[in-house]
């Protein structure tokens, strides 16, 4: 209680308070909306299905034994067996690993080069924005699983070549996102401020435009975390993703293609795991868009 | 000395001019005021002076130091602006306190917390405001922030563009006290845009009336007082505002 009412201070004491205030705020906010609940749920899970996948898993994901071939479901394995006697509830729990690490590693790349790539482009307009916007509008016209399959195929199939085609496919979008916010911020009276009080280019896009990009980008970087998983399972579905025998929900999909008539949990399997994956980052998008958005804030 | 000197200035967005000729000297230590309606480009010439309407020829300096066509790092320590609307003119997503001590940090001036703390008092607000983020204050509380950080720097002269316009009544009174106040303890050089000719006579010892880009005269404040401008548009104006713009 006493922890609460620090928290939510209307006057707090000090920089520490007040960005923990606001830190707090949001997660009620977030806390409030019932679908983002759900949304974070999953996104536990998964975060710590990888991380404790050693221990949950009650085989490894790679250990093969012919004689239980393509085994149905059972009590004692939960999600069947594959056509190579593995045990899919095990290679869907190993799975999250390598999802997680495609999102992550995604996400990490594209967001902050294409929000970097936009908020320069928005705020110094002109030329530098036509050629910026253009190279952009390049990408964004391409077919975003083509071109990733074209760099996958150009650098070799691998589950790090997905992760870079996938990145080089996704930047633009946030680009896109990232001027659009830039153009509105540029001509505001606090940019002018502070050119005023002496400020740099550099300190203005970094200080006082990128903060206010971030939370639409949050936003649809969530709400993207869904494709680029389809991304991936599509490019390991293709073959030109992982390779076999690592777990990757696409690729397990893919291979559970030729028995989907007759033992139809080889390919159901890993495909529930990633439409459950994929709906929590969509729901926890839609939530955070209603906590985050700066036009509902303060009101 | 003058602290603002603008001698045959014109002004232009886009190609298209806006401010035509207009020539006006400020004293060190002087409160001048640009009045006209909307749209006379009054504001415009305050944004010329600070580098933020870039397309001007003509002469202007500031304390004897000629003005660029961007903003300079220079001119920021000794030329402040404080503009019209609070609500847009603090980041939404910056405490009073990170506001305060960003001036402070880009010119590298040591001893943040104890400027911040007087910045605060100096402009009659408490210090629990300090970590407070804009939406958690009111509009004459922002602007008392606005105008504080414009102070930051310390410097001798202040542009004001319309600081009350968008407030209540009751805060307008507030905040030009404190104007008032800042001027008389720090000796400051006030520029003021307003179509509020009672805020003039409170705050101004000089005027220039503007009109369609243009200044049609230069008068003491006095006039306000007993009428007597030499302008058509002036004398129009006068007489719209309630014929006196001071009843005191």
């Amino acid at each position: 209680m006493q922890l609460q009412a620090w928290l939510l201070d209307d006057s707090p004491a000090s920089r520490g308070q007040a960005a923990a205030g606001r830190a707090y705020r949001v997660s009620l906010d977030l806390m409030r909306n019932p679908l983002a609940l759900v949304g974070m749920l999953i996104i536990l899970l998964l975060i710590l299905t990888a991380a404790l996948a050693p221990w949950i898993a009650p085989e490894t994901p790679v250990g093969q034994d012919l004689t239980r071939r393509l085994v149905p479901p059972s009590s004692e394995h939960w999600m069947g067996t594959d056509q190579l006697g593995r045990d899919i509830f095990s290679r869907v729990i190993y799975g999250a690993r390598v999802t997680l690490l495609i999102v992550a590693l995604v996400a990490v790349i594209s967001a902050p080069l294409g929000l970097l790539i936009g908020a320069v482009s928005g705020y110094f307009g002109g030329w530098t924005d036509r050629i910026l916007m253009g190279m952009t509008d390049v990408f964004l016209s391409m077919p975003k699983l083509v071109l990733a399959l074209a760099f996958a195929a150009a650098l070799g199939p691998g589950i790090e070549n997905a992760i870079i085609a996938i990145a080089i496919t996704t930047w633009p979008a946030y680009a896109r996102i990232a001027r659009a916010e830039a153009l509105t911020i540029r001509n505001t009276e606090f940019v002018a401020a502070t050119r005023l009080l002496g400020a740099s280019h550099t300190r203005i896009i970094t200080r006082q435009v990128l903060p206010l990009c971030t939370s639409s980008m949050i936003i649809r970087v969530t709400l993207d975390m869904a494709g680029i998983i389809l991304t991936a399972a599509g490019l390991g579905f293709l073959g030109l993703g992982a390779q076999p025998p690592l777990p990757e929900w696409g690729a397990m999909i893919s291979s559970g293609r030729s028995f989907i008539f007759d033992q139809w949990w080889v390919a159901t399997m890993p495909g529930f795991a990633i439409i459950v994956v994929s709906l929590g980052f969509c729901f926890l998008g839609d939530g955070l868009r209603d906590v985050l958005d700066p036009k509902s804030e303060g009101k | 000395m003058t602290a603002i000197s603008l001698g045959n200035v014109d002004i232009g967005y886009g190609g298209q001019r806006v401010v035509e000729a207009v020539t006006f000297d400020v004293a060190r230590g002087e409160s001048f005021a640009l009045v006209g309606e909307s749209g006379s480009g009054k504001s415009t010439v305050l944004k010329a002076l600070v580098g933020l309407a870039p397309e001007w020829s003509g002469k202007m300096s500031v304390l004897g130091r000629s003005c660029v066509h961007r903003p300079d790092r220079d001119l920021a320590r000794r030329c402040q602006m404080v503009f019209q609307d609070p609500y847009g003119s603090l980041h939404p997503r910056k405490t009073v306190d990170a506001v305060l001590s960003e001036p402070l940090t880009i010119h590298g001036i040591g001893g943040q917390d104890a400027r911040v703390e007087r910045a605060l008092s100096d402009v009659g607000l408490d210090r629990r405001f300090r970590f407070r983020y804009p939406h958690q204050m009111s509009g004459g509380q922002r602007q008392r922030v606005a105008i504080a950080r414009a102070l930051m720097l310390e410097p001798e002269v202040m542009l004001l563009d319309e600081p009350t316009s968008a407030l209540d009544v009751s805060v307008q009174a507030e905040i030009l006290n404190l104007l008032k106040r800042l001027r008389a303890e720090r000796g400051l050089t006030y520029l003021m845009v307003t179509h509020n000719l009672p805020v003039v006579s409170f705050l101004c010892d000089r005027m220039a009336v503007m009109n369609k880009g243009k200044i049609v005269e230069i008068a003491a404040t006095k006039a306000l007082h007993d009428g007597r401008f030499t302008d058509p548009y002036s004398k129009a104006l006068y007489a719209a505002s309630g014929g006196g713009g001071s009843t005191e």
